[in-house]
């Protein structure tokens, strides 16, 4: 049996779900909810260079580089600003997150 | 045949466990190794679609970035995730609810899915035929795509300085240099000169 574009794209929709099903589940933990969007980013990324490969155009790799980037750029910002909150008020719980309601 | 296939399944299992395990894991520090396995695998599925270039890339990205600088958050903040985990099983019948209505409509398009006739036609860069996937990829993002690379590198530079901006602190009674206050050094604000008298010295 050989392995298609279908098989990639099943991964990466179980992997896309995963994401989801993560942020639904850890709704206090801001870390997991982080680490649950690297994983989204993951899935789109097998989608775009499984269509690259199977179409033949090197552009899917390019933008799947560029994901990469902004995943990584996404990452730093969004841990440093957990990294300041906690010391600010000494949680990380996502109820806690309310200061801009007024 | 069968070996692209055994390693296929492989890397996908091990993925998808690895995976779920990130968002079932107690321990937020096991989450981030559970991402790591999965990277891990999600760079051998690239290999076997023929993109070396992004697997090893993934690996030295994620693994060597991203997972590091999450596990060093993890164990720098002291909370109690114990406490975080509660209200864990009270979200879980909507979240999976949401999660199976997504997951049957994707792999409803992933069934249903056929690429277009014209779809050849439109292709913007070809994957050239004897050259390695890097030389591939360099060939057009520093040409063709020769903006989105720059576009890359700015957003990478306001991450850098965005996280630096946000984390650093100044405390107080911390002697720092201020060159300003250094450079508008005058003589008058320099030295001070005493009129000192002879056999009398300075000694009030």
């Amino acid at each position: 049996m050989t392995i298609g574009l279908g098989h990639y794209l099943s991964v990466a929709a179980i992997l896309f779900t995963l994401g989801i099903l993560g942020i639904f589940l850890n709704r206090k933990n801001v870390i997991v909810i982080l680490m649950s969007i690297e994983l989204i980013l993951l899935a789109v990324n097998i989608n775009l260079v499984a269509f690259s490969t199977h179409i033949g155009d090197i552009m899917g790799q390019v933008f799947a580089l560029l994901v990469l980037t902004v995943a990584a750029a996404e990452a730093a910002i969004g841990l440093a600003i957990l990294v300041v909150y906690f010391r600010n008020r000494g949680s990380i719980a996502v109820e806690d997150i309310n200061l801009m309601k007024g | 045949m069968i070996i692209p296939a055994l390693f296929f399944y492989l890397f996908a299992g091990v993925c998808i466990a690895a995976a779920f395990m990130v968002i079932a894991a107690k321990n937020p520090v096991h989450s981030v190794l559970y991402l790591i396995l999965a990277f891990v695998n999600a760079a051998g599925l690239f290999v076997m679609m023929g993109a070396e270039f992004l697997a090893m890339i993934l690996i030295v990205v994620y693994v060597g970035a991203v997972a590091v600088l999450f596990l060093f958050v993890v164990m720098m903040l002291d909370v109690d995730f114990a406490e975080l985990r509660q209200g864990f099983l009270q979200y879980l019948p909507v979240g999976a609810l949401v999660g199976a209505i997504f997951l049957a409509e994707l792999l409803l398009v992933v069934g249903a899915w056929v690429i277009g006739p014209g779809v050849p036609q439109t292709i913007a860069a070809p994957i050239p035929t004897g050259v390695n996937n890097t030389e591939a990829i360099g060939r057009v993002l520093y040409t063709q795509y020769v903006y989105y690379f720059q576009a890359a590198a700015v957003v990478l530079l306001v991450a850098m300085i965005g996280a630096i901006v946000l984390t650093l602190r100044h405390k107080t009674g911390v002697k720092r240099q201020d060159i300003g206050e250094q450079v508008a050094r005058t003589k008058a604000t320099a030295i001070e000169i005493v009129n000192v008298k002879p056999g009398q010295g300075l000694g009030a």
